[in-house]
């Protein structure tokens, strides 16, 4: 196991050529499949990691966070598609948290190719830097991975538990498995005989899995076309189970109050008044916060705040403005990357004309509908956790590290996620829980976060800033020189997820600028480290969140600058670099009947960004009424490669869409003596049915990979909204979020 | 003193102090799970349920408050006796993390209830308290109108 970590650690440097070396030996000795983690009982198989029948059921484990996305659904479509079932007749599970569902995608995105133009090498270097995934515990949900990491898997897994059923009918017929076939989970044998999988479970239980060809996608039944979501009438009619809706017999309620100065220590409490509060049976010391445990959630809560605690101080700036200075002096120092560098930025094009913009914005909150929870039982041996988690395995490990026990001891149980985003990437509120079970041994308890609790304790979107310098020539751009500054995000979260600190550049600080598919013949991307310990964390597209903004803001400045349709202008330069994404603009501009000249009192904006794989057009129409601006219809366009599930893939694009106009109209969180102003939602506000435009989804199909769809749609939604109300108002928006500078129907 | 509530159609007894939210009584003490804590502040709408027919947010009224007959998500169909309202969600694929949409369902069942045939900007009036961040809007308005046109048929 210590060699292990050792061949992770090296293996595991972001953005240098040592990739190289240490991933080669990495893949070798990753290969070999890792242990079965589905213990069968008699009569049942399991017959390999994924696919699982016993004699009255059929189980496929998709061990994917589902959090909102589909996962579930379509992973289990990936299966069923090869073993010839359909939905209805299997039950999927989220399973155990084991090495075995590793995410081999996942990683392969931290390298830094532009991606679009993945050679030959750069992809390979990608799947076996995937492959060390298996090192890292990396059964991760995240980076729009999934269907990436699954694709070919999950079928061959299929392939493989249907040959191996075939086989096993073969045996017990006594003729040869090519003159049997597969339907709707039997076994048709010549002479119309039918064998259920659950009749064969026990006879295929005993064979060596059987290796089968993956079907052409003309063949293909259930993947390509819309599958009812296997939680869709649980979620319908409030029976689907929540982390937060775990009930064990004589749980405890319990509820979490931690150093609203974020990072600071607590040097003591005082909890005699909130003891004597009705329902409170205790006060829990958890390190830098504590918990009131009682009969009842609400009861815990409002004891929290009768307890008299002393809370040191953050380890950040104390004011926002400190903070906003610590961000811009990043731009002075030494770059953290390059890592594009076309042609040459230094020199003006001759006859070309400069322009330039600073743009700004801020840090945001998660905020999930379901406040951040997680319900946990010690009996003196074992630690049973209950939580909506992305990263099981390395749950589990933190929680056995926080609780003095082996990581064997903890039994991980993921449940449905009430929206993650990123945040229930984090082990925190898993941790809090573990720690308070293990100081009432023998009794469960469930820690719940107020909504309060849950958004001034978030690890946030960093906030960040960008300086952008440009020239025109010609209708066209001739140069691009791009600087971000904000805080790195991949040491932090290495930091927190591993105890360990990559060398090397931060891809996420430059995500969505410096991978843009823009044949700009000068174009350079440098980011900037802040100085900064504020804490922050993946959030739906991360970085390209940002990026998306300052890009697509400034390309539209540009075009403006130019002379040039905002549109055409795009078109031009990604004809030039990757014809997909000049593809969802041209997809975009037939959809919204984009003429270039909106009516008056209509604006219209256009984005593109490319991220996680998938490019994404977006156009959004503004109108002005009663002297509010009002969103009126939005049309997406977005190239998945392999579109697996059209009607999911829909809703991924228009919610993704939704979540960055949320945080682009809305969203600011700032700090005062390192604690967030903002606490819930009057304060944080989202996108509402009323100030959601109609939408229009097209799903393209044109490039060769199979793409991300969880984040790609988040990234464009700010800067189209923002390059819609410059059409319409002609006022700039360089700064987020857009309420304090136009007036916004809310 | 222990209060007699109404709750889909049965009685529960509980005991609890009288400012305890209806919410809590309804999660911690009756373990009807569906109705869901989103901001304990009205702001959000995930713990929306019906008294007496009436959508209200239920982490805004105490346990003495409680008028009348309570109905949640649970007592308003189940997975296989469906209200039509249930069915239209799944027909949309409404649903994305799903966590807020008990309480949309609740709220969207008292709209049509009202108003068996909203329009737009009705739909705009009567949902804009119940936050999605999973942005389903659309399904969400679909599926109303969709239910309110099998409640016509029907």
């Amino acid at each position: 196991m210590a060699s292990f970590k050792k061949i992770a650690r090296r293996s595991f440097l972001i953005g240098s050529a040592a990739i190289v070396g240490g991933v080669a030996f990495g893949a070798y000795y990753v290969s070999r499949p890792a242990p079965n983690p589905l213990k069968p009982a008699e009569g049942e198989a399991a017959f390999n990691p994924f696919v699982m029948i016993s004699n009255d059921k059929i189980t496929l484990i998709a061990p994917r966070a589902e959090m909102g996305q589909g996962v579930h659904t379509t992973w289990a479509a990936l299966i069923a598609e090869e073993l010839d079932v359909t939905l209805d007749q299997v039950e999927v599970i989220h399973g155990p948290a084991a090495t075995a569902y590793y995410n081999s995608a996942l990683l392969g995105e931290v390298i830094p190719s532009k991606g679009y133009d993945k050679s030959r090498f750069v992809h390979s270097l990608g799947e076996a830097l995937g492959h060390a995934g298996k090192l890292m515990d990396m059964q991760v949900t995240g980076g729009s991975s999934s269907m990436k990491d699954g694709y070919e898997r999950m079928r061959a897994a299929g392939a493989s538990a249907r040959e191996t059923l075939k086989l096993a009918a073969a045996n017990r017929l006594g003729i040869a498995s090519s003159q049997l076939s597969t339907r709707d989970g039997k076994v048709i044998a010549p002479g119309n005989v039918e064998i259920a999988y659950t009749e064969l479970a026990a006879e295929a239980a005993g064979l060596e899995p059987v290796e089968a060809q993956l079907r052409h996608r003309s063949e293909w039944k259930l993947l390509g076309k819309a599958q009812p979501r296997v939680d869709m009438p649980g979620k319908a009619t409030g029976t689907a189970k929540f982390g937060i809706d775990i009930r064990l017999p004589g749980m405890k309620f319990a509820a979490l109050k931690a150093n609203p100065h974020l990072g600071g220590a607590m040097n003591g409490f005082d909890a005699s008044e909130a003891l004597q509060m009705p329902g409170v049976e205790q006060v829990v010391d958890l390190g830098n916060a504590f918990a009131v445990v009682g009969s009842n959630t609400w009861l815990a809560i409002q004891a929290t705040e009768a307890v008299a605690a002393d809370w040191g101080p953050a380890p950040i700036p104390g004011t926002q403005a400190e903070i906003h200075n610590a961000i811009r002096a990043a731009f002075d120092a030494e770059p953290n990357s390059t890592l594009r560098d076309d042609g040459d930025v230094s020199a003006l094009p001759q006859g070309a004309q400069e322009v330039s913009a600073e743009y700004e914005v801020p840090f945001l909150a998660h905020a999930t509908m379901e406040p951040l929870n997680a319900t946990a039982l010690y009996d003196g041996s074992k630690l049973q956790l209950w939580s909506g988690n992305q990263g099981p395995l390395l749950t589990r490990n933190h929680c056995a590290d926080a609780s003095g026990i082996e990581p064997e001891q903890v039994e991980v149980n993921t449940l449905l996620m009430g929206g993650g985003f990123g945040r229930r990437g984090e082990m925190d509120f898993s941790v809090y829980a573990a720690k308070l079970a293990r100081q009432m041994r023998g009794t469960p308890v469930q820690l719940t976060w107020s909504r309060e609790e849950d958004m001034t304790h978030d690890f946030y979107r960093p906030g960040a800033m960008a300086r952008m310098r440009g020239a025109v020539k010609d209708g066209s751009a001739v140069l691009l020189d791009g600087q971000i500054a904000s805080q790195a995000l991949t040491p932090q979260l290495m930091s927190r997820w591993f105890g360990m600190t990559p060398a090397g550049p931060d891809t996420a600080l430059v995500d969505g600028a410096f991978n843009q598919p823009y044949g700009i013949p000068n174009y350079r991307i440098r980011g900037h480290a802040a100085d900064l310990q504020v804490p922050i964390g993946a959030w739906r597209s991360v970085g390209a969140s940002f990026n998306g903004f300052f890009m697509e803001s400034f390309m539209d400045e540009m075009a403006h600058a130019a002379g040039a349709d905002p549109l055409e202008f795009r078109l031009t330069l990604t004809r030039q670099e990757w014809a997909p994404a000049a593809k969802v603009l041209e997809t975009v501009k037939e959809m919204s009947g984009w003429t270039g000249n909106a009516p008056d009192g209509v604006g219209r904006g256009v984005a593109m960004t490319y991220s996680f794989g998938t490019p994404v057009a977006q156009v959004i129409e503004v109108a002005e009424e009663d002297g509010l601006i009002r969103l009126k219809k939005a049309w997406i366009a977005a190239d998945l490669g392999v579109a697996l599930d059209p009607q999911n893939l829909e809703a991924q694009m228009f919610g993704g869409m939704a979540y960055g106009l949320s945080a682009a109209m809305f969203g600011e969180i700032t700090f005062a003596e390192g604690a967030a102003e903002q606490g819930n939602f009057p304060d944080y506000d989202a996108i509402r049915m009323h100030t959601m435009p109609e939408v229009e989804v097209r799903i393209l199909e044109e490039q060769s990979h199979i793409s991300g769809a969880g984040e790609p749609g988040t990234p464009p939604a700010a800067p189209a909204l923002a390059n819609a109300l410059f059409d319409l108002t002609g006022k700039r928006a360089r700064r987020l979020p857009l309420m304090h500078d136009f007036d916004l129907l809310i | 003193m222990p209060t007699d509530l109404r709750i889909n159609g049965k009685t529960h007894q509980v005991d609890l102090p009288d400012d305890v939210p209806l919410l809590w009584v309804l999660r911690d003490e009756v373990g009807l799970t569906g109705t869901k804590f989103g901001c304990g502040v009205a702001a959000c709408g995930a713990c929306t349920v019906h008294i007496d027919g009436e959508a209200v947010r239920s982490c805004q009224v105490a346990l003495s408050d409680v008028w009348g007959e309570v109905t949640t998500i649970e007592g308003l169909g189940t997975p296989d006796a469906m209200a039509a309202i249930q069915q239209a969600w799944v027909e949309h694929q409404v649903a994305q993390c799903g966590y807020c949409q008990s309480g949309q369902i609740m709220q969207a069942a008292s709209l049509l209830a009202e108003n068996p045939a909203p329009s737009d900007s009705e739909i705009d009036e009567a949902m804009q308290g119940n936050l999605c961040r999973c942005g389903t809007y659309p399904r969400i308005r679909a599926a109303i109108h969709s239910a309110a046109q099998k409640m016509q048929e029907a």
